[in-house]
């Protein structure tokens, strides 16, 4: 039977739905500020790498209670998504728990939905005692930790535990509602049967509190929907994608930049014919810098890394800089070039939240510059890293926090001369003696002198 | 003593490509184990347990040069790519195939960043190389020192560790020492880097509350109690946890090795 009230969800849920999209179609925009990148090599590895690192968690599992609860959270998310998607149909067709002809099956999901919600609720409640009593350091700390970001880790802690509760709501009251017609509720229904007597017998307030136990949590999540653009939460979406397209290779492999190459070889050999340049669309040739000053000078895959960064702090908490009380951040690297990539392209999110800068700085020195270098992320914090790739290894999302951090360096010291004057010693050494120190370099093999073995008899 | 040895005469490519001759493997020395002088004792281990167990070696002697790494690491693209192309020339225009080394960031840069550049070997590191040597049972670790009981931690280098997943290989050849392998509580994926890569072993660290060299020193300190070695397989790695041993005055109880040093003397090498 579809009445007024099946309307008014249409037109919620397609306002709902087409804010969403209009907000997705902002951040692809800013991820196409990066530079071009193919990344479609070995797409069975990738697939694997997903299932295991992004579906599978893996990586969550090196610290045992947030990942037991991270996974409650997790697949009760999953699960309870289609029962949303029953709530969409009986929104639209005006049915009733129309996934119910299902039987056994239909019992099963009713059942595991309450317990996985019962078990969400009590994640989310250690997960705010963990934020906000026992301030768990690496959430708690650190600069890049503001305002914003701690606000927005809580509302969507206790969204979700309103939304539980709805359901719970909607459940109890359509369960009692049931109890008091005589007839049998499709489902099994664990949690709610405890509390069935929970809103009284009057079959008026109860039929509105199952109402409105629906509403809140439809509503809910389609709010919630068009919150997360604007929030770490939206790692839920990029973790996918962010894990399918990390990188393959050894750790230890930075990119090498051909451009490069071929001005060497030129000068190394002056018969070298180096490839024509790029050009643009009006055939002007495209000059690139050498690393990374602005969001645009950075791969796609890197402004990705910025809208896939939960700000958990795990690359923070491992870093041997940060853990020895220097500047640098891997987590703040993430998060800037985020900021910096909403301040130079699109305000995807509603509110434009995640910008946080505004709200006076502690220890790092920005300056007015209007670029991700020097106007976000200082040159006192790149210098900072030892290139140990711990923030690397410890990202739950296969963020690449260092090849950020690398492409910056390079900028400071391929087009700003920038680095400081003992690593500028330590290159004119390499180019003079072929070693990093100032040592002749035929000195080199001076070691093998007067060299014995014991002999055997 | 003179009578019970043997002077060694270090091979190299110069002369074996003079004589028509190829070694089955280069011996990648790196600037470190060429010219530090505590390093130049664990280059010089390493070729005494080759000369022992007779592989057919060879070294670029004063035709290396540095490879690039701290260069690299340090955003200074252009001189990386200078000197890889130059030691690309000179490997090439050798023939080599297969190269050993105990730097662990020389091996990074060989394996995995001169491929792009038109250097293509087999690379693998001294503790590799060291593993496969006992493995084959051409190292049998006696005859030398000791180290039954001995408390050994192992610090593992983020190049060889994290950079590229090598984390047992010189548990394995601590291993065959019979000592008492402990680990500290920040290892393998999780070890702490000892705050000299990414070209910081040549400049002052950033303002901070400490140095990465002694949070790590300590660490290592308390996993071994009162005395032990500390096991590297990394020139950086090395000097940092000597100097942080130093700065807590341990010299005495607590000694820095590299794992080819420890291997030359259980088999009686270093006599």
């Amino acid at each position: 039977m579809i009445g007024i009230s099946n309307i008014i969800f249409l037109i919620v849920a397609a306002i709902g739905i087409g804010l969403f999209v209009w907000q997705i179609r902002k951040i692809r925009k800013n991820i196409q500020l990066g530079r071009d990148l193919v990344l479609e090599d070995n797409p069975s590895e990738r697939i694997n790498k997903t299932l295991l690192v992004a579906f599978g968690q893996q990586k969550m599992f090196k610290r045992m209670l947030p990942a037991v609860l991270h996974l409650f959270v997790y697949v009760g998310f999953l699960v309870i998504n289609i029962e949303v998607l029953e709530i969409l149909i009986d929104g639209i067709f005006g049915t009733h728990r129309v996934l119910g002809f299902m039987g056994p099956f239909y019992d099963g999901l009713m059942a595991v939905n309450e317990i996985l919600a019962a078990l969400v609720i009590v994640a989310c409640a250690i997960f705010l005692w963990r934020r906000n009593v026992s301030r768990v350091p690496r959430l708690a700390t650190g600069v890049e930790m503001r305002a914003w970001p701690k606000m927005d880790a809580n509302v969507i802690l206790i969204t979700e535990i309103v939304l539980m509760f709805a359901l719970f709501a909607f459940n109890i009251a359509d369960l009692k509602l049931a109890e008091l017609k005589g007839h049998e509720l499709a489902g099994a229904f664990p949690v709610s049967s405890m509390f069935v007597n929970a809103f009284g017998a009057d079959a008026g307030t109860l039929a509105t509190i199952a109402n409105v136990g629906w509403w809140i949590h439809i509503i809910g999540i389609l709010a919630f929907m068009n919150y997360l653009p604007s929030s770490k939460h939206f790692h839920i979406i990029m973790a996918f994608p962010n894990v399918y397209f990390s990188k393959l290779v050894p750790k230890g492999k930075m990119t090498t930049n051909p451009a490069i190459t071929h001005e060497i070889k030129a000068m190394l050999d002056p018969s070298y014919q180096p490839p024509a340049p790029e050009v643009d669309a009006e055939g002007n040739p495209v000059v690139q810098r050498f690393g990374a000053k602005d969001v645009e000078d950075l791969t796609w895959k890197q402004l990705m890394d910025g809208y896939t960064c939960t700000e958990c702090g795990r690359c923070t908490s491992v870093c041997p800089a940060n853990l020895t009380g220097k500047l640098l951040s891997p987590r703040k690297i993430v998060m800037d070039t985020r900021d910096r990539m909403e301040e130079k392209g699109e305000h995807p999110a509603i509110f434009r939240p995640n910008h946080y800068k505004e709200m006076g700085v502690e220890r790092v020195e920005t300056t007015d510059e209007k670029t991700l270098l020097r106007g976000y992320i200082t040159p006192e914090e790149l210098w900072a890293c030892t290139t140990c790739n711990a923030c690397v290894e410890s990202c739950p999302v296969n963020i690449d926090q260092l090849s950020t951090i690398m492409d910056l360096r390079r900028y400071l010291v391929l087009e700003e001369s920038a680095a400081p004057a003992s690593l500028n010693a330590m290159f004119t050494n390499i180019e003079n003696n072929g070693a990093p120190w100032a040592f002749p370099a035929s000195d080199r093999f001076n070691w093998a002198d007067e060299l014995y073995l014991p002999s055997k008899n | 003593m003179e009578e019970n040895k043997k002077l060694i005469k270090v091979p190299t490519m110069a002369e074996m490509a003079a004589n028509g001759q190829e070694p089955e493997v280069l011996f990648w020395v790196g600037c470190a184990g060429s010219f530090d002088d505590r390093y130049k004792r664990v280059t010089r281990a390493f070729v005494q347990i080759l000369e022992h167990v007779g592989v057919k070696y060879a070294v670029l002697g004063t035709e290396e040069s540095c490879t690039g790494d701290p260069a690299k690491r340090a955003g200074n693209e252009f001189l990386f790519q200078m000197q890889a192309l130059t030691n690309i020339e000179v490997l090439n225009g050798y023939n080599i195939k297969k190269i050993v080394t105990a730097c662990p960031h020389c091996f990074n840069t060989i394996k995995n960043e001169y491929p792009d550049l038109g250097g293509n070997y087999e690379v693998i590191h001294h503790s590799t190389f060291l593993q496969q040597l006992i493995n084959e049972g051409k190292v049998h670790v006696q005859g030398g020192e000791a180290f039954k009981g001995k408390r050994i931690t192992y610090h593992d280098s983020c190049y060889l560790g994290r950079a590229n997943d090598i984390y047992e290989a010189p548990r394995d050849v601590l291993a065959a020492l019979d000592a008492d392998l402990v680990e500290m509580k920040r290892s393998r994926a999780n070890g702490l880097c000892c705050g000299a890569g990414g070209a910081q072993m040549f400049k002052e660290a950033e303002p901070g509350r400490k140095e990465i060299n002694i949070e790590r020193t300590e660490e290592a300190l308390a996993t071994l109690g009162a005395e032990g070695v500390i096991a590297t397989a990394c020139p950086f790695c090395m000097v940092m946890m000597n100097d942080g041993v130093k700065n807590k005055e341990q010299e005495q109880n607590v000694k820095v090795f590299d794992i080819a040093e420890l291997i030359a003397q259980a088999e009686g090498l270093t006599k």
